[in-house]
């Protein structure tokens, strides 16, 4: 007999918002965790003198460097309120077939209002 | 490792296109996954089309009707019809769900229907449940005791105790929750999946049953229990309207409680 093949399941599964809401939650973490790789680097710089800090300075003021920087911003204000939503999850509340999708578009209209709120402060 | 792509000997290649009837007004156009085991070559997906006029509102009809007077090598599962057995649970417009229960006016323009997602087809839109089954059976699904029953009557349960398990006793273990889960897709193996915690909580819940703590221990598990990262697909596709993902919860709230 043949092998079985397999039935299609991302080729054809519709995902709901809070399915991609979950896949970008674990990439936003994947992407916290390089960035962490980045600030000790950075700190290895500052402790290593001023033509080492001078460098990597260099870079993150640049433009893509400065893009890095605030893909990393959104990366956290996404992965802190989808990390609400799991706390909430965790005491038990917050399954109710209704409301799912609604909640997970206020969480992701929270994500973006933090992230323009940070935005703007920095121009203060 | 998950493995995001099919393998090659799954993937789906364009199949039949099975001729409008003459004469039809209302035409409807299907998509059906079919897999022939004995012929060796890859899935395919054969378009069907169907006079609505001629045929009853739901999906299963639109599929008993294929095989009734267009493809009677058409294969699938199906009972009761009305969304009791759970035979009929398959993938339509990119939901799990039962072909029973679902309208075709609730469709898109075209309907795709698919076997139920990453499960070994045996023939067409019927998959190897096997696995699903071995994992109901290994939470042991029914009543455990130690103590001997009341001489002159059964265990009794107050309407408080048996309310505890509405939203659970509804489950017909159609599976569609279970291979909704991305991580039952690339655990299924360790990973009890939607289904069968819903199951399991069932048992647990129940006043009567009187192995909680072994139930429990059971599931205190890596993979077992702890690969739900609440993606809540169960909740969102479940055709009984059920909640998975929260008897899910319920269970890891128990754990947590029960270290105190």
């Amino acid at each position: 007999m043949n092998e079985r093949p397999l039935s299609p399941h991302l080729q054809v599964y519709r995902l709901p918002l809070t399915a991609w809401l979950s896949i970008t939650h674990r990439a936003t973490g994947v992407c916290l965790s390089l960035g962490m790789i980045v600030l000790v680097i950075f700190l290895l710089a500052v402790a290593q003198g001023s033509e080492s800090f001078a460098l990597v300075h260099g870079f993150l003021t640049s433009i893509i460097g400065r893009l890095f920087l605030w893909a990393w911003i959104y990366a956290l204000v996404f992965h802190l309120c989808h990390g609400f939503r799991h706390l909430v999850w965790d005491t038990g509340h917050g399954f109710d077939r209704e409301t799912l999708n609604r909640l997970a578009t206020y969480e992701l209209a929270a994500s973006l209002v933090l992230f323009v709120l940070i935005f703007f402060l920095s121009f203060v | 490792m998950a493995d995001f792509n099919l393998p090659e000997n799954s993937k789906v290649k364009p199949g039949k296109v099975w001729a409008a009837p003459v004469g039809a007004k209302r035409i409807k156009r299907i998509e059906v996954y079919r897999y022939d085991p004995e012929s060796g070559e890859n899935p395919r997906l054969d378009v069907f089309h169907i006079d609505l006029d001629r045929c009853a509102p739901m999906v299963l009809d639109a599929l008993l009707l294929i095989k009734n007077e267009i493809d009677p090598k058409l294969a699938f599962r199906r009972s009761c019809r009305e969304g009791v057995c759970g035979s009929c649970s398959m993938n339509i417009d990119g939901h799990n769900t039962l072909a029973c229960t679902k309208a075709m006016d609730d469709c898109s323009e075209v309907i795709r229907i698919y076997p139920l997602p990453h499960l070994p087809v045996v023939k067409d839109l019927v998959p190897d449940m096997t696995h699903f089954y071995a994992q109901y059976a290994s939470i042991k699904p029914w009543i455990v005791t130690q103590t001997p029953p009341p001489a002159d009557r059964e265990r009794l349960q107050s309407k408080e105790e048996r309310s505890k398990l509405d939203g659970l006793v509804e489950c017909i273990l159609c599976a569609s929750c279970s291979t909704s889960c991305p991580s039952y897709w690339w655990n299924g193996d360790r990973y009890l999946g939607p289904a069968v915690l819903l199951q399991s909580y069932r048992w647990i819940a129940d006043s009567r049953d009187e192995t909680t703590g072994e139930r429990l221990d059971e599931l205190e598990d890596p993979f077992k229990l702890y690969r739900c990262h609440t993606i809540m697909n169960c909740t969102d596709t479940c055709p009984k309207g059920l909640n998975p993902a929260k008897a899910i919860a319920e269970i890891k709230k128990l754990l947590v409680e029960r270290q105190k």
